[in-house]
């Protein structure tokens, strides 16, 4: 058999399940000893690594949810330049369209105008024209009138 | 009383089978102890080598794990995180926000110790291990290492008591009405012994009823009652690190807060 421990001579004791003695306390020491070493060893490094990167998380979560909400102001804003940029540019349309719509109408109003007079002046040299070629007419026929009345005298 | 009932038994069975009385026949060896002296003092040596050789498979496990820590976790550091982070919300949902960061190490400790003794207990083959006297198992299955883990939970929590609250932490003793001075007093003495008994009375039970069973039916029968005994194992680590908790909790908390 091996040879654990250089035991001492002394009466081994009855020994028993319910046996106290300096096992006890020295467990207790050791376990102390056990929880400061552990602390050292796995608590306060494992703990240091994982809050470290908890608080990593959690400042990365709020940084992506602070960017988050710049990219909806930023949406929200240019959503607002392009509707005014839409209402500006059916505003000039419907200005350009009216004043289409005014020049159209002065333009017809002149060439109307214009037409009305042209057909006047027409009208007018035709009428004189006539009442001309109407004398010509009157004097031609009290000329033939004149000359049928000589020969019926002369007869 | 149940030794007497037990080592009869354990004697009168390879005795009725004299071919099997080899020199290597299964022997019950109950409460006896591989005593080392010290000065005057006798200590049960196959306690401290069996819990020696599990704190050194603790620590070399943590010590292993905790060389390469980075911000992504891998390999040991994964169980290390997971271990550590179990022990935190036990310790936080027991002791509350306030004070757990101070005992989160003294329960962890408690609860892997507790863990290792009972784990390694069953799982070690101790029995390869031959000593003068008694053999090797679990820590936890001497009364002498349960007591020693529950004094020092009573005395945590008075100190726990003590130091966040002075003397008011005695006001708890008359609360909610002073009727309930002599229970609480009392139950001043039966935290440590119901602590202690509990963790000791389940592991001693698991290591007889399987020695029992091996000794009878050395296959596969026992296997059962092993699994279960690993069972068993894990929660009586939990239970005595929830109460140890909870004991603590008791004590630095604040009624009005």
């Amino acid at each position: 058999m091996i040879c654990w421990f250089p035991l001492a001579e002394a009466p081994v004791p009855e020994g028993g399940l319910f046996d106290f003695d300096a096992t006890l306390p020295l467990m207790a020491i050791q376990v102390v000893v056990l929880t400061f070493i552990l602390n050292k060893l796995f608590f306060q490094p494992v703990g240091g690594v994982v809050e470290e990167r908890e608080g990593f998380v959690a400042t990365s979560h709020k940084d992506a949810k602070e960017r988050l909400a710049q990219v909806q102001r930023l949406e929200q804003d240019l959503k607002a330049q392009l509707q005014q940029a839409r209402q500006e540019a059916q505003a000039v349309i419907a200005a350009a369209e009216d004043e289409v719509a005014t020049l159209h109408k002065a333009a017809l109003a002149e060439a109307r105008a214009e037409a009305n007079q042209q057909r006047e002046r027409e009208r007018a040299e035709i009428e004189t024209q006539r009442s001309a070629a109407g004398a010509v007419l009157a004097e031609e026929s009290r000329r033939l009138a004149d000359l049928i009345i000589q020969r019926l005298v002369a007869i | 009383m149940l030794l007497q009932i037990l080592l009869p038994l354990a004697e009168a069975l390879p005795a009725s089978d004299p071919e099997l009385m080899a020199e290597e026949a299964p022997r019950l060896e109950i409460g006896q102890h591989f005593y080392w002296h010290l000065g005057q003092f006798d200590l049960h040596g196959q306690i401290f080598l069996s819990s020696w050789i599990l704190i050194g498979a603790l620590l070399s496990i943590v010590v292993v794990g905790t060389r390469q820590m980075g911000r992504k976790p891998g390999g040991l550091q994964n169980l290390l995180e997971f271990l550590w982070d179990y022990i935190r919300n036990l310790s936080r949902d027991q002791i509350g926000e306030a004070a757990y960061r101070d005992w989160m190490p003294f329960i962890g400790t408690l609860f892997l110790f507790i863990f290792f003794c009972n784990w390694g207990g069953a799982l070690v083959p101790w029995r390869l291990v031959r000593l003068p006297s008694g053999e090797l198992g679990p820590p936890t299955a001497d009364i002498n290492t349960t007591v020693a883990m529950a004094l020092l939970v009573s005395l945590s929590y008075f100190y726990a008591g003590l130091s966040r609250k002075g003397l008011r932490y005695f006001e708890y003793y008359v609360e909610p009405t002073p009727i309930m001075l002599p229970f609480k007093i009392v139950e001043d003495f039966t935290k440590p012994l119901s602590l202690s008994f509990r963790l000791f009375g389940n592991i001693m039970a698991d290591e007889l009823t399987v020695s029992v069973l091996v000794l009878l039916l050395p296959l596969l029968v026992p296997l059962p009652m092993m699994l279960l005994g690993l069972f068993t194992s894990a929660i009586q680590a939990l239970i005595f690190a929830t109460l140890a908790a909870y004991y603590i909790g008791e004590a630095v908390h604040e009624e009005h807060a």
